[in-house]
Formats: C-alpha cells, sequence, structure tokens
C-alpha cells in the first residue's frame, strides 16, 4: 500500500510560518479533501508533498524515502501532480497533450514509442476525451480541458495524485464528475489521491478523508464523517455553519460569520 | 486515425538542398553549370575551381550553419519562454557578438591577425550570455528582462564605439558589419565558428522534451521531471554557442531565428520539439535564399544580407501581430 508521510513540514516566508510543522500520514485509497481558509497554506503544503518545494523544516516521504532524495524523473512516474489555473500555452492537440504525462518514461528522443498508442487511448476514453482527441487544446472549453489534464496525470499511472484545486472554475455538472473520478481513483484503484477543496458539500459526500489547515497548522485530519464539524468549521473558516444528512446526503451551510 | 500532415521536415530539405546548389551555381561571375560541377570534383586549379570551392562553397557552408543556428536557436527560445516573439538576440548574446567585433574594428585589430574580428566577436557572445545567465537565473520573466537589460548595455557600448570611432573609415567598416553579410568570407570562417555552432546544436537539441512538457506550464513541466534550471541554463549555453558564433562571423541577422519557426509550426501541430528540426533547416535555407539575393540583385553598392532578411521579415512581423491580434481575444 502506498504511504505519504508529511513530518513536521514548515515552509517560512518573510518570518512567518505558512505551513507550520504539519505531520500526516496518508495511505492509497484515500481521497482526501485538504481545506482552509485563503492563505491557510494549502497550495504550499501541497507543493511540498509533490517534492516542488523544499520545506525549510521537516519532509516528506514516499514509501519511506523523501522525496526530495527521489530524481524528477523516478519522482514523476509515482506522483502526479496538477497546479491551480491549468493552460495549454501551445494549440496542440489534445492527444498530444496528454501523452507529455509519459514524459518521465520516455527516451530522451523520438516521438511516443507505439507500445504506448493503447495506453493513450485507454487514457482519453477513461476522461470522456475520445471526441476530442485531435481538437487543438486551447480551443476546449474549461471543463474538456481539466478533463485533459486529469488524463494528461493520469495516463503515467502513478500511485499518488494531488491536485490543487481541481474544480475551482467548472461547472456543478462538471464539479461532480471530477469529485466523483478522484473518488474512484482511490476507492476502486487504490491510489491515494489529495485534492484542495473550497466546495465543503462536496467534500462532506465525495471525500474519505479530510484535512483541515488553519494559518499553517494542521487542525484536523481523519474521516470525512467524523472530522467535518461544525466547530471545525468555525475554526477553520471563522463561520457558523451546520451540517445536514450524512455521506451523499451531506449539505454544509453557511449560516453566517461566528 | 492520426490526421496525415505533410512532411515538413522533407519539404524543408528539398528546400534547402534546391537553395544550396543555387548558392553553388549562382553569383557574380558567370560560370556555366557544367564548369562548376567539373570545379567541384576536380583538383585542376581553374577559375570555376577556385571560385567554387574557395568562394561559394565556404559561403555556402558558412550560410547553411548560421542558419540552422539561428533558426534552432529560434524554435527552443520560443519553446523555452512560451513566447512567439523570442528571438536569438533576445538574450542579449547577437548585440554581445556585435560588440566584440566592433571592438576589434576600433582598435584595428583585424589588420594583425584576421580571424580577430570572430573571434572577439564570439568572446562578446558568451560574455553577455554570461552575464544574462548571472542576472536572470531562478525564472523565466528574470530571464527576459535580464536578456533585454544585457543587450541594452550592449547597444549602449555600440554607440560609444561608433561616437568616438578613431576615423571616419572606421566608423564606416563598424556600421557594415553590423549589417551582416556572407561575402568574403574563407574556410578559415567555416573552421573559427563551425565547431562552435556544432556544439551550441547539439546542446540544444537534448531540450525537446523540456520545451515539449513546457506546453503544459513551469509547474506541471516540473512535477514531470523536468529540471527548470538546467534547461535554462542549457538553452542559454546553446543559443550563446549557435547563435552567438553564428552573428561573430557574419555580423548580426535578424528575423531568421524569429521567422522560421513560425513557418514550420502549424505543420507540425505547435508541437514545440518537433519544430526544432525543421525550424533549423528552413533557417539554413530562408539565409541561403537571401544571400544568393545579395548575390544575383545587382545593386550600386553590395545590397547586405542583414538589409535583405530585415526587408522580407519586416512585413512577416507585420502578419505576426495582426494575426496574434485576431487570435488572442
Amino acid at each position: 500500500m502506498t504511504t505519504m508521510a508529511a513530518h513536521v513540514v514548515t515552509v517560512r516566508r518573510g518570518g512567518r510560518a505558512i505551513v507550520d510543522a504539519v505531520s500526516a500520514t496518508l495511505e492509497g485509497g484515500m481521497f482526501v479533501a485538504l481545506v482552509g481558509a485563503n492563505g491557510a497554506g494549502k497550495s504550499t503544503l501541497l507543493s511540498c508533498m509533490a517534492g516542488l518545494l523544499k520545506p525549510d523544516a521537516g519532509d516528506v516521504r514516499l514509501e519511506g524515502r523523501p522525496v526530495l532524495t527521489l530524481s524528477g524523473r523516478d519522482l514523476a512516474k509515482r506522483r502526479a501532480y496538477l497546479p491551480q489555473s491549468l493552460r495549454a500555452e501551445w494549440p496542440i492537440s489534445v492527444e498530444r497533450l496528454v501523452a507529455l504525462g509519459l514524459t518521465p518514461q520516455l527516451p530522451a528522443f523520438g516521438g511516443l514509442p507505439g507500445g504506448f498508442e493503447p495506453r493513450l487511448t485507454r487514457a482519453l476514453e477513461a476522461c470522456d476525451l475520445t471526441d476530442h482527441r485531435f481538437q487543438a487544446a486551447t480551443t476546449l472549453s474549461g471543463g474538456e480541458l481539466a478533463r485533459a489534464m486529469l488524463a494528461r496525470a493520469l495516463i503515467g499511472d502513478p500511485q499518488v495524485l494531488l491536485a490543487d484545486e481541481p474544480v475551482s472554475g467548472l461547472d456543478p455538472r462538471h464539479r461532480l464528475d471530477t469529485v466523483a473520478r478522484l473518488r474512484r481513483l482511490a476507492v476502486e484503484e487504490g491510489r491515494l489521491v489529495v485534492a484542495t477543496l473550497h466546495d465543503l458539500t462536496l467534500a462532506a459526500r465525495h471525500a474519505t478523508h479530510l484535512m483541515a489547515l488553519r494559518q499553517g497548522r494542521l487542525i484536523a485530519f481523519g474521516p470525512t464523517a467524523t472530522t467535518l464539524t461544525p466547530g471545525l468549521l468555525r475554526e477553520a473558516f471563522d463561520v457558523e455553519a451546520t451540517i445536514t444528512g450524512a455521506g451523499r446526503d451531506a449539505i454544509v451551510d453557511y449560516v453566517g460569520p461566528v | 486515425m492520426i490526421p496525415r500532415r505533410p512532411p515538413m521536415t522533407f519539404i524543408a530539405l528539398v528546400l534547402l538542398a534546391i537553395a544550396a546548389a543555387a548558392s553553388l551555381f549562382l553569383g557574380r561571375v558567370n560560370i556555366s553549370p557544367a564548369a562548376i560541377l567539373e570545379g567541384l570534383f576536380t583538383a585542376d586549379p581553374n577559375l570555376a575551381h577556385l571560385v567554387v570551392m574557395e568562394l561559394r562553397l565556404p559561403r555556402t557552408v558558412l550560410a547553411v550553419l548560421v542558419g540552422a543556428a539561428l533558426g534552432l536557436s529560434g524554435a527552443v527560445l520560443q519553446g523555452l519562454l512560451r513566447n512567439p516573439l523570442a528571438e536569438p538576440g533576445l538574450l542579449g548574446v547577437s548585440s554581445g557578438a556585435a560588440l566584440g567585433a566592433v571592438v576589434s574594428i576600433y582598435f584595428s585589430l583585424a589588420t594583425a591577425f584576421s580571424l580577430a574580428t570572430p573571434l572577439l566577436g564570439l568572446a562578446g557572445a558568451l560574455g553577455a550570455g554570461a552575464l544574462t545567465f548571472a542576472l536572470g537565473r531562478g525564472g523565466t520573466l528574470s530571464l527576459i528582462l535580464a536578456g533585454s537589460a544585457v543587450s541594452g548595455l550592449m547597444a549602449a557600448f555600440l554607440a560609444m564605439a561608433l561616437n568616438f570611432a578613431p576615423n571616419p573609415y572606421a566608423a564606416f567598416e563598424m556600421s557594415i558589419w553590423m549589417l551582416g553579410s556572407l561575402s568574403q568570407k574563407s574556410w578559415e570562417h567555416v573552421l573559427l565558428a563551425g565547431p562552435f555552432i556544432a556544439a551550441g546544436i547539439a546542446i540544444l537539441a537534448t531540450l525537446g522534451r523540456a520545451i515539449d512538457a513546457l506546453a503544459l506550464g513551469e509547474d506541471q513541466a516540473a512535477s514531470l521531471g523536468i529540471d527548470l534550471d538546467r534547461t535554462r541554463l542549457l538553452a542559454l549555453l546553446g543559443v550563446g554557442l549557435a547563435a552567438g558564433a553564428a552573428t561573430s562571423v557574419t555580423g548580426s541577422i535578424g528575423f531568421i531565428g524569429l521567422i522560421a519557426p513560425h513557418l514550420v509550426r502549424p505543420f507540425v501541430g505547435y508541437q514545440p520539439s518537433r519544430t526544432m528540426l525543421p525550424s533549423a533547416l528552413f533557417g539554413a535555407a530562408l539565409l541561403l535564399l537571401a544571400d544568393i539575393g545579395t548575390r544575383v540583385l545587382h545593386t550600386s553598392s553590395e545590397l547586405r544580407l542583414g538589409v535583405i532578411t530585415s526587408l522580407i521579415g519586416t512585413p512577416f512581423f507585420f502578419w505576426l501581430v495582426m494575426r496574434l491580434r485576431r487570435v488572442a481575444p
């Protein structure tokens, strides 16, 4: 089983700890919603977990090995990372964009070896992109682009997927779609999925686990059902909220500021 | 089914072969094609042999090397910076080469040693590249800003050299040098610039995967295992060697590095790595054609190569601006 462990991860900017001694052990099969107010340190923590940012103290380990000691290529084969605000810089076809996810698997020169073709087709099918295969990536709608980038992240078959606000900017239907997909990746395929989410109803319904940050500190980590409480929301977001229903029927409603 | 596109590399190769042949067969001295072929393949030191082997062949080879260096540099820089307006001059390398060459003319070093101008040009290119890298570490935007700052500095020194030129003839020689030319280039120049251009091209050729991954943006490229700092360093080094050596022997030749990647990009599906080879071949072919133009267009004084490429390049630039305005909202 895949494990990713953060050990007293601390990142300081301008004398202030924006991620403050966060420790947690995450495992394959979990779909972890990383929640917290703006500036709570979610994206910074995610970058540290992805091995893209060196923490000022502490470390992140994948299968017991510090991620920063793995080669970029090795790490890239095991974990995929999707930053905020995705964009294709050139009008390359969707097929080529998705195939870029195989970069760490490919030799230094040459096109896509024939053996990868079925994999590419499967990745496109899995994200409902078959009809868009030859379309220029710059002409995709927001929802289509999000799917294409997800296919890009998954084509390399990573054990860990880290996604920064994967549903921001998507309409309700595509939000549901994306989150359901992320949950399947964790629950059915046994991967570890960590996603920062602002929509707490979505998190309550789909995430198996919840990690909450406040001013860089981890204030809660555990199964969603037991962790997501009005008390936590008060502490994390400074809002009074009610949570009605449970599991797939949960609704998080904000009543007002504390 | 993958839609078929014209094999761009093949087209570019054919165009390059035609241009290279034309460059051997056309020139100021009228020699019949038969005599030229004979001159190419016999060691008989007649006029045709001398003209072809000592004048036209080195000139053609140099044009191919320089054009390929500029075309490839442009393709890699546009991919690296994800900016369609990037060109080899952007990093200050070309103006560094120009400054080095002008300094050698200023001190009349070329009279003492014929290769002083290209050697100092090369030193200037590498010095300017090093300065750009030292200033612009750690980010794409800072690299671009550092490049334009270094270009500006080099241009200031260039203006100063012109201002204090020891005599009007030196000033004239400096300005003429800056217009770029392939005339009076011998095998010596090919041997001097060739290894540097080849080394630069070899370095740039390794960057295909990296600039492809950068189509996803810097964060995703880094997450795919691309070392961005290393990529930027290698790109600057490759462009410094290839475009710097090219400029130091031929003078400033604009627009080839800007245009060549744009001409091929739509035909290779916009994938950055796939623009590299055809762009180098197209750059070489374009420069050959421009150079043939300087030879067959009869003007009162020699029409300089940089003038032709600018005259052809500027309308293209206008077209690019219009198109970007139409495509970008």
